[in-house]
């Protein structure tokens, strides 16, 4: 990190601005940028705070109108309605339900409830939900400046419905720390049961909860020395007054010159018990004398130890006798400090042996407010949604850690931020994961492989160009676009120089997420589908030929039809792909044609990519045959849009045009044997332990027994290695030569993954067939 | 009349327990020489006998805790008085120095010892004084220790003891406790460090965990925080001080109990946690910072037994080691809390001989070899 902070300091003109301002001259007189830091205030409602010792946490709950693509068939009945025109694209204004989470120091409280109060327009909001331990100091101050009622909650009750909500709702949001691993934050997929753990909150003083469920939990313990003990000894130590500095302090000093190691005893390690040498046998046992002076740093550094292990060992402790493996670390004792996740690590893998890991959580510090907030909100029952953390609206993990790249500070001050989406529709695991706690979408970890993540991130800046050139295109009427576009330019192009620096600032960092967060940002600045007029046009030229298409299909034999289908569905996902020959790069084709030749499936559920050609004379094609085999077909697209992918309000449309040049498909339809639904995502990519619980109900109704995921984004970024409890199909070309060069083909390499589950034989399908 | 044994071990009877910060040292007194015996004895031995039996102090820091004597204990056959010697391990190289004038080495004794010193400072005993230690483990010597005075002790003063109404500070006394069937049993040993085993018969025991907050602990961070160089001055530091100024309890946050958790008022919240305010850090005293640093240790060991405990499913524990020397504040403590948060399932034992059973455990080695 050290390298690269200086070098960035060496590179950008605009460092001299951004240089590092002690908070302790920051005070009243800081003006607050509204548009990064309370937006979306005019419209808030129901606020909650959760103050700690040093910072704030303000939640609050607004509503967000942005600009949504919608596609409309137009009335074919009336004549002149039938323009030449696929259907009518028209950009219309939503408003969605946003979560706003701000941190802040203490210092700022004043400001801020100064600027809420001036920019608050709706006054419906009687009250203010308020946890931590400086509720009570700022009570009057909250009421007096914003005129609300100041409604005090339990703390604990707080963290831990917080901690559920961040949990059930954000992917990769806990992680195990490992101080000298390539990748210190290595983020863990949760559990669809995220019941029982342990949460170790380390405030003042250490809280230990046992949740059993979302509203069953018990305080099982804690202890005394927390936090609290390890400022108030050390400044009476060290005479050094602040936390962080204490931190600091002792990540400079040696602990072995204050404390009495198993060595200093034995001589060496207590061979019998397996105590190694290095062992603090007694904490401080080398000052107990009046004669000799010890450094502020190693007084510091063995206090921190002495802590960090004492708490590590009750939680293990705890954890052992309430039999709990996962034991989840907070407080302000933890916060962003590496030092303390890695001393707590250490502690508990050497209580535990390695048994438990000790988790630590990206939004540890929003606990309280967003416990706090769902408190007061109650009765919108948020509980009852799934939401998703904007990429573009916040600022991801250490955004204002002291050692990190300091340009994100620069930007908003000590100001970190959260958003949270409230998606359309509640999300859900597939039911046909094989394993759905072990479920990992994405195929390369970037945060991982540094290569990996060197060549994305520049192919991510390298195409932005293009990608502004696109969206300024997608908006002819609006003579503002340029202007929005070169917002969003810079908020991508900073986002992407934020992961270079810190990769982990969102969970793992994949294709996907570099995706999904580009997206986020084109939304943001009201470009909701900068593709929609190229997908129509592709849409209706590729109509124009599918009855050409089915019909050259119909000519050809029974197995040179198979192939033609599948090549027609991997063409479709690349114009300029050529005939390969076979084999390809993965093969499997021939045991998928032995599989076709058996008794047909029950029903396929098929994860469309691209409009045009790619749905229309790719899939349409495969669809068709699939019903005529006797086979239902569950069609899932993107709820919303996503580069040139196909939209389920597009496909709906041109499901409807293909039905009517198309018995076949008409009669699924009618018969029900062809289904239309959303997959819940508004991704390239496909995650699929969070799609529409709506597409879960179809697949569980319909006994799904085969999957075909198709494209790169959906096949080769993600769920390559997904392993599913049906037969699956992937299907993908790799149009990224570095891509195929990773997995040993070449440019339009092909893949052909098809995969039959453990102990289910595809092939007794085929010798039972005449 | 005595039953001389002859596959006995010769004389001086010797168990020594070197630890980080003290060295125990145990030495049987025959009291039945026969003059046969006297007549035949070197005069090294003589002279060892008499100057530890006729004095109470060696040296500057050399202490025998005279009102731990055992006195006519029958041991392999022969009677005599056990005496219990301290000195600070780092006046070992006073001690050999000692030895080596006295010309301990020419009895060709074996000396058993225990604690990581019998491992640190072998060579110190061969060079500097010429003798050979017979090493031995320190939890094997704690147990066979433990068992055997507590096994011993019929007579006179009662070994083990408990505090009676421990969570009623005006009605709390020691009294004596009989350990009849000991098993299974947690045995905490506070030295420097901490060391937890559950004991399930003399030959089964098991290092359950240990901690690293001890005894020296105390000591180290007194030292840091109020300039005094010894125990005893930290302890009586510690007895005129108030810890409530420096600890921030439950009540300082809540206002009182914090009830929905069943956290009474009184309860530290966080040690040292009045300490993170400037005010509070330069209005407490000395004897208050030696008090919070006395309770924060004794109540977290408290803690960690308690869990352990519950975890081993053993309700009786037994507290020693030299840090409970001359403390009945942490002993009261200890047992207030094992009552108090278990509910009065745990009961908190001392024994009268607290940091000497290692040595003991080393003696029995010399004399009956396991």
């Amino acid at each position: 990190m050290c390298a690269h902070y200086a070098r960035s300091v060496e590179t950008s003109p605009t460092m001299a601005e951004c240089g590092r301002v002690d908070s302790h001259t920051m005070d009243k007189s800081i003006t607050l940028p509204p548009d990064e830091i309370f937006r979306n205030l005019e419209n808030a409602k129901r606020f909650a705070i959760d103050i700690g010792g040093s910072l704030t946490k303000l939640a609050y709950y607004s509503t967000v109108k942005h600009k949504v693509a919608k596609v409309r068939s137009f009335d074919h009945s009336t004549k002149e309605a039938a323009s030449d025109k696929l259907y009518e694209i028209s950009v219309q204004e939503e408003v969605t339900a946003r979560l706003h989470f701000i941190k802040f120091e203490n210092a700022y409280i004043e400001t801020c409830l100064d600027f809420i109060k001036d920019h608050l327009v709706n006054t419906e909001t009687k009250v203010i939900k308020a946890t931590g331990g400086g509720a009570h100091k700022f009570k009057v101050l909250i009421e007096r400046k914003l005129g609300l009622k100041v409604d005090k909650e339990d703390e604990m009750s707080c963290l831990i419905k917080g901690c559920n909500f961040v949990l059930k709702n954000i992917p990769h949001e806990a992680f195990v720390y490992a101080k000298h691993a390539d990748s210190e934050f290595r983020f863990q997929t949760t559990d669809p049961d995220i019941f029982p753990y342990l949460l170790v909150n380390i405030g003042s003083g250490v809280s230990i909860a046992k949740v059993e469920s979302e509203d069953k939990f018990e305080r099982i313990g804690g202890s005394s020395i927390g936090g609290g003990t390890f400022w108030g000894l050390g400044a009476l130590l060290t005479k050094t007054k602040r936390f962080d500095e204490l931190l600091q302090l002792a990540s400079k000093g040696q602990h072995s010159s204050v404390d009495m190691l198993v060595k200093d005893i034995y001589g060496g390690s207590y061979g019998y018990l397996g105590l190694t040498g290095d062992l603090i046998a007694s904490s401080f046992g080398k000052s107990a004398t009046a004669d000799k002076e010890f450094s502020k740093e190693d007084m510091a550094k063995s206090l921190l130890h002495m802590i960090s292990n004492d708490i590590g060992q009750l939680a293990c402790l705890y954890a052992r006798l309430h039999n709990l493996s996962r034991v989840y670390f907070g407080g302000f004792f933890i916060r962003g400090h590496p030092l303390t996740m890695h001393t707590i690590t250490y502690s508990i893998n050497f209580f535990t042996k390695g048994e438990v890991q000790a988790l630590f959580l990206r939004h540890e510090g929003y606990l309280g407010a967003i416990g706090a907030f769902l408190k007061g909100a109650e009765e919108d029952n948020p509980n009852q949604y799934s939401w998703g953390e904007n990429y573009a609206g916040s600022s991801g993990l250490m955004s204002v850690s002291p050692d990190m790249y300091p340009m994100q500070r620069a930007r908003s001050g000590t100001f970190d931020m959260l958003e949270m989406d409230r998606l359309d529709r509640q999300l859900v695991n597939l039911p046909l994961l094989q394993e759905p706690s072990s479920y990992i979408p994405d195929t390369v970890d970037l945060t991982e492989d540094a290569p990996a993540r060197e060549y994305w991130l520049f192919c991510f800046e390298d195409a932005l160009d293009g990608v502004v050139k696109r969206a300024v295109a997608s908006q002819p009427d609006m003579p503002e676009a340029a202007v929005r576009a070169e917002k969003f330019r810079q908020k991508y192009r900073h986002k992407l120089q934020t992961l270079r620096y810190q990769p982990f600032a969102y969970g793992s960092l994949t294709v996907r997420s570099l995706l999904d967060t580009r997206e986020h940002c084109l939304n943001e600045f009201n470009f909701p589908d900068p593709y929609s007029k190229i997908k129509e046009r592709e849409n209706d030229v590729a109509l124009k030929y599918y009855q050409k298409v089915v019909k050259s299909l119909e000519e050809l034999s029974w197995e040179d039809r198979q192939f033609a289908l599948v090549r027609g569905v991997l063409a479709g996902n690349v114009f300029d792909w050529g005939a390969k020959a076979r084999p390809w790069l993965v093969d499997s084709y021939d045991q998928w044609l032995e599989r076709l030749k058996g008794p047909p499936h029950k029903c396929a559920l098929l994860f469309v990519d691209n409009s045009g050609v790619d749905i229309i004379l790719g899939v349409m094609p495969l669809v068709r045959e699939l019903l005529s085999r006797g086979t239902e077909v569950v069609l899932a697209s993107n709820s919303g849009p996503a580069l040139n992918d196909v939209t389920n309000g597009e496909l709906q449309i041109l499901t409807e045009r293909i039905a009517a040049m198309d018995p076949v498909i008409q009669s699924g339809l009618r018969d029900d044997r062809l289904t239309l639904v959303q997959n819940g995502s508004s991704s390239p990519c496909l995650d699929l332990s969070r799609l529409d619980k709506a597409l879960a109900m179809v697949v569980r109704e319909r006994k799904t027994d085969l999957v075909i995921i198709e494209g790169m984004g959906r096949a080769i970024h993600t769920n390559y290695f997904a392993t599913l409890s049906c037969e699956s199909l992937k299907l993908a070309v790799i149009k990224n030569s570095w891509l195929a060069d990773r997995l040993g083909g070449k440019l339009f390499s092909v893949v052909f993954k098809y995969e039959v589950p453990a102990g289910k034989p595809s092939q007794e399908a085929a010798v039972l067939t005449p | 009349t005595s039953v001389q044994c002859d596959w006995c071990v010769a004389f001086p009877w010797f168990g020594m327990d070197i630890g980080g910060t003290l060295v125990k040292l145990v030495y049987f007194e025959p009291k039945d020489i026969t003059a046969e015996e006297e007549q035949e004895e070197v005069e090294n031995l003589k002279s060892i006998r008499r100057y530890l039996t006729s004095n109470i102090a060696y040296g500057t820091t050399g202490i025998r805790d005279v009102h731990l004597e055992l006195q006519d204990l029958t041991l392999c056959g022969r009677k005599g008085n056990l005496h219990f010697i301290r000195f600070p391990t780092h006046d070992l190289p006073v001690f050999l120095q000692m030895g080596r004038n006295k010309h301990f080495s020419s009895l060709h004794t074996t000396l058993c010892a225990t604690g990581g010193g019998a491992y640190k400072f072998e060579n110190d005993f061969r060079t500097m004084a010429d003798l050979q230690l017979h090493k031995l483990d320190e939890l094997d010597c704690l147990v066979r220790g433990v068992l055997y005075i507590d096994s011993v002790m019929s007579s006179g003063p009662s070994e083990c003891y408990y505090f009676e109404n421990p969570t009623d500070p005006d009605h709390c006394v020691q009294k004596p406790y009989l350990l009849e069937n000991p098993y299974p049993l947690l045995l905490v040993n506070i030295g420097s460090g901490v060391s937890i085993l559950a004991v399930y018969s003399e030959n089964n025991y098991k290092r359950v965990t240990g901690t690293s907050l001890g005894g020296g602990t105390f000591l180290g961070l007194c030292c840091l925080l109020t300039g005094c160089s010894t125990f005893e001055e930290a302890l009586e530091m510690a007895s005129e001080g108030e810890s409530t100024r420096v600890d921030k309890l439950v009540r300082d946050i809540y206002g009182g109990d914090y009830e929905r958790f069943g956290l009474p008022g009184w309860a530290v919240a966080s040690s040292f946690g009045n300490m993170m305010s400037k005010e509070k850090r330069e209005s407490v005293s000395k004897e208050d910072l030696a008090r919070a640093t006395l309770v924060t240790i004794t109540n977290n060991i408290g803690s960690i037994t308690r869990m352990c405990a519950l975890n081993e499913n053993i309700e009786r524990v037994v507290f020693v080691g030299n840090f409970l020397r001359v403390n009945t504040l942490s002993m009261k403590l200890l047992a207030y809390a094992m009552d108090y948060w278990s509910k009065g399932q745990l009961k908190a034992l001392f024994l009268r001989h607290e940091g000497y059973f290692g040595a003991v455990g080393a003696l029995l080695e010399l004399l009956h070899p396991s």
